[in-house]
């Protein structure tokens, strides 16, 4: 029995005290001095936790700009090779090479590559007709600074009479100029278009350059092969007798369609996925970034007028306009959606834990009957659940006035409609909603834990509930931590549980309607943008670049952690 | 049977040796056993208590889909009369074309399928198993472009589609296909974002599998067709069934995109507004319930049937060890 106390890794004070007594030492802990210890141990424990605390949340802030600043330089140096090699190819480059600065595609042609020669000069000639077509690029670029000049103009165009066809007058009729909002979409995919462009170009030149050298190459070796043969009759000590003959070192079509399938297979796998990420991704987060510097709101929008760059204006009114209400809404919204993420993340964790536990402890029959109760409400989908309890919990719904006609309450519970209790039913929903999900994750890793670990603990004496938090809970978080802090981004982002039970509601009275005591970040985001009539879009925009820094922040504080956990070794 | 067991459900013959080896240990044989007993007879009215309250709202909803007595939400739970007309006025409402809705989720479903399970598995391929320059920064750039919320790119995206011509730009109407190929672009365009559990299943097949297949004279093309995906059955059925019941469940893209066209709606946009449209609630809640009840049905089928494959999806990438 003390043999297996001694393998506890942290002894307890009373486990101390105990071990003490068994071994007869003879200096019994006074009830005074086991006070003060104790509680001197506990201060400390808080104290170095919340100090750990701290540090771990500098640490993470101050690490979101050392990362800012490594990728900033990372590109830095990135543009600079690419300048140097740019200009060190032309100067050391041969004719082909250089002249394949102006023409794409002609060193191709010259190396009797003509297949690429034609692409590459396709490329560049549907490049050119882009850019300078009378809609194409350069029109968009051109307007890209002030994003547009007149958004439209009332024109007088002549009326005809509907029957006789003569002129009786003129009419005034509203002409949609400029659209700020098309201008800096097609700006910005003009930008990405240009990228790729200079990628495929500096790619072309590289390649010639390139070629430049394996030819040079192969010029060398076949001098030194027509000097051995001119003097010895013989190559590489063979003796032959035709001449050496130039050998082409450049890879033909047929191999480098070979490449494609084997050392250069990740071109083809992601040719589909990059253009498709691009286009509905990358595109379109460039260009809600780049709302976020403007003033698109209700007043400021398309067709009927333009909006404009305002620099960081639009983070000032985010975080610092009281009288629109922005900065507080932020302030409030910003405190429930973490709390909301903790205890979503964790009563789900827990939950679902004990939950799986129980159906797997031994001795208890009928298993799979008790899974498939709960597998059930995870395959239900989720928003037919969540408006079915957001009516069966609404203030008139048949729970409170079942609850009502059996005497148990006199007035409704406000379950949806008062901030408090509206905040804990979500919570109690999102239970419902994801307990049976972490069970069915859970079951499989929970089985994996060694028995023998509960059985050292069993002997100890430790019931169920130590064992869980001193066993199953720690190992769980060592082996889960990613999934964790998965769900804990995925939570601060649960668009569906809160949208679709309260839809943000009730709404907070001070400020017409902005936001409401359940909203947390991306409803809002919701809300302001394409989910209602606010069209406060560049406060959205700056919405989305801060949930993006807090998800961020809080991924790279947890990942952090999780990582110098596993760096430890193996769970023990 | 055999999925069972990844639940390691113990036999009888082990729990009776359990007993036999403990009484060496512990005090008394009898109270050992009694408290077994007594934890036991607990931990079952604790799981009951939770299935009842984890089935009710199911159980309402399918009472209510049968409710014959008012369409509307009524004070009490249990319906007064049955009825089936809940689930023939689904395919007679000329105002909620259910039969049109589920065909456009099932369309788009079935496509959005197909196109993300393509992608998203390439994409896990080529970055669990082929070493490339940039690779880890192009991981590290999808990582951070995720860390975005998924919809506030949506108006960018509605713009792009617009320009592509597949939806409406002024007031004239475009046939509903426009709208479910841009939904389906929609949802397959970002989905080579989601790589990181199948990568997480790829990186777990050991690498002397390609080795010994290059020795062979295998391209990576060929390693990928003939030998990955042949042992990555789970992944692949997991890809799949996740992409499949997205459109199902999405409300957000479907509302941005199609707005009022009600004919190109899908399910879940169709059952929220007879729930929550504008004084449609006292109408279709009965409706919205038969409705419910009817798509729910095959997608729970199908999920119990693959939920071996859901687990071992979600615990092989998110979960180490």
């Amino acid at each position: 029995m003390v043999d297996k106390k001694h393998e506890n890794q942290t002894p307890s004070l009373e486990e101390e005290v105990v071990l003490k007594e068994g071994a007869d030492v003879v200096k019994p802990l006074t009830f005074s001095k086991w006070v003060f210890t104790s509680l001197w141990d506990g201060i400390k424990k808080l104290g170095l936790s919340i100090w750990g605390i701290l540090v771990m949340l500098v640490k993470s802030f101050l690490n979101i700009f050392v990362y800012a600043y490594k990728a900033v330089i990372w590109l830095a140096k990135k543009i600079y090779g690419i300048g140097r090699d740019f200009v060190m190819y032309f100067i050391k480059g041969t004719w082909k090479t250089k002249i394949s600065y102006l023409f794409m595609g002609v060193g191709h042609f010259f190396r009797k590559r003509p297949l690429k020669a034609i692409l590459y000069l396709i490329i560049q000639v549907v490049f050119i007709v882009y850019m300078v077509l009378p809609q194409g690029g350069g029109y968009w670029l051109s307007k890209f600074d002030n994003l547009g000049d007149i958004a439209y103009e009332i024109v007088e165009v002549p009326n005809f009479d509907p029957i006789t066809g003569e002129i009786t007058g003129v009419i005034e009729q509203t002409v949609f100029r400029d659209n700020s909002m098309l201008i800096m979409l097609y700006s910005v995919l003009t930008l990405v278009i240009i990228a790729a462009f200079a990628f495929t170009y500096f790619k072309q030149i590289k390649g010639q350059y390139l070629a430049d050298q394996l030819e040079k190459q192969a010029q060398e070796s076949l001098e030194n092969r027509l000097a051995e043969f001119n003097e010895h009759g013989t190559v590489n000590g063979i003796k032959v007798k035709e001449a050496p003959v130039y050998e082409d070192l450049l890879p033909t079509p047929k191999q480098e369609f070979n490449q494609l399938l084997n050392e250069k297979f990740h071109l083809t796998t992601l040719a589909i996925p990059s253009i498709t990420v691009m286009a509905f991704t990358i595109l379109p987060l460039i260009f809600m970034i780049l709302l976020a510097f403007t003033n698109y709101d209700s007043i400021n929008g398309p067709p009927s007028a333009l909006f404009t760059w305002t620099g960081l204006a639009t983070f000032k009114r985010l975080f610092t306009d009281k009288v629109g209400g922005f900065s507080v809404a932020l302030g409030s919204i910003f405190k429930w959606t973490i709390t909301w993420a903790f205890f979503a993340t964790f009563t789900n964790y827990i939950g679902g834990m004990i939950l799986a536990l129980m159906i797997n402890k031994k001795g208890i029959h009928l298993k799979k009957l008790w899974r498939t109760v709960f597998v059930i409400t995870i395959a239900v989908p989720q928003f037919v659940t969540l408006l079915l309890m957001s009516k069966m919990l609404s203030d008139y719904g048949p729970l409170n006035e079942t609850l009502q006609a059996w005497g148990w309450i006199d007035k409704p519970i406000r379950f949806l409609s008062n901030k408090d209790t509206a905040r804990v039913t979500v919570i109690l929903v999102n239970m419902w909603i994801g307990i049976p999900y972490t069970m069915l994750i859970t079951s499989g890793i929970l089985m994996n834990i060694p028995d023998d670990l509960y059985e050292s603990a069993r002997i100890d004496g430790a019931g169920p509930v130590i064992q869980f938090f001193k066993i199953t809970l720690p190992y769980m978080l060592f082996v889960t931590g990613p999934y964790l802090i998965t769900q804990f981004i995925g939570n601060i982002n649960n668009f569906n549980v809160i949208f679709f039970l309260t839809g943000g509601g009730p709404n907070n009275p001070r400020f017409a309607g902005l936001y409401g005591e359940t909203d947390i970040l991306v409803t809002w985001l919701y809300k302001l943008t394409v989910g209602g009539a606010k069209q406060e879009y560049a406060i959205g925009s700056a919405l989305g670049i801060v949930i993006f820094l807090v998800s961020a922040f809080i991924s790279l504080m947890l990942y952090s952690r999780t990582s110098a956990a596993t760096s430890e070794g193996d769970f023990a | 049977m055999k999925k069972e067991q990844v639940f390691n459900e113990v036999s009888e013959e082990e729990v009776m040796l359990e007993e036999v080896k403990k009484p060496t240990k512990v005090k008394g044989f009898k109270s050992q056993k009694f408290s077994r007993a007594f934890t036991n007879t607990f931990i079952y009215i604790f799981l009951t208590i939770l299935s009842l309250i984890w089935l009710f709202p199911i159980v309402w909803l399918i009472l209510n889909s049968f409710r014959g007595e008012d369409t509307g939400l009524v004070k009490y739970f249990i319906p007064q009369e049955f009825t089936f007309d809940n689930y023939a006025k689904l395919f007679t409402d000329p105002n909620m074309p259910y039969m049109r809705w589920f065909l456009n989720t099932f369309i788009v479903a079935t496509f959005t399928c197909l196109l993300s399970t393509i992608v998203v598995l390439l994409t896990s391929y080529t970055f669990s198993r082929l070493r490339f320059k940039g690779r880890q920064n192009l991981m590290k750039g999808i990582m951070i472009m995720g860390m975005f919320p998924g919809f506030m790119s949506m108006i960018a995206i509605y713009f792009i589609l617009k320009g592509m011509g597949l939806l409406p730009s002024g007031t004239e109407q475009v046939p509903v296909a426009n709208y479910l190929v841009a939904l389906i672009l929609v949802y397959s365009g970002g989905a080579a974002m989601g790589y990181y559990i199948s990568k997480g299943f790829f990186d777990t097949i050991s690498h002397s599998i390609d080795e010994a297949a290059e020795i062979d004279g295998a391209n990576k093309a060929q390693i990928f067709w003939h030998i990955i995906l042949p042992l990555s059955k789970p992944i692949v059925i997991y890809t799949a069934l996740t992409s499949f019941m997205g459109p199902w469940g999405d409300f957000i893209f479907v509302n941005t995109i199609t707005r009022g066209r009600r004919e190109a709606w899908s399910v879940a946009r169709g059952l929220y507004e007879m729930v929550n449209g504008l004084g449609q609630l006292p109408k279709y809640f009965t409706v919205f319930c038969a409705g419910a009840t009817l798509i729910s049905i095959p997608i729970t089928i199908l999920f119990i049937w693959m939920q071996k494959y859901y687990v071992s999806g979600v615990t092989g990438g998110a979960v180490k060890g």
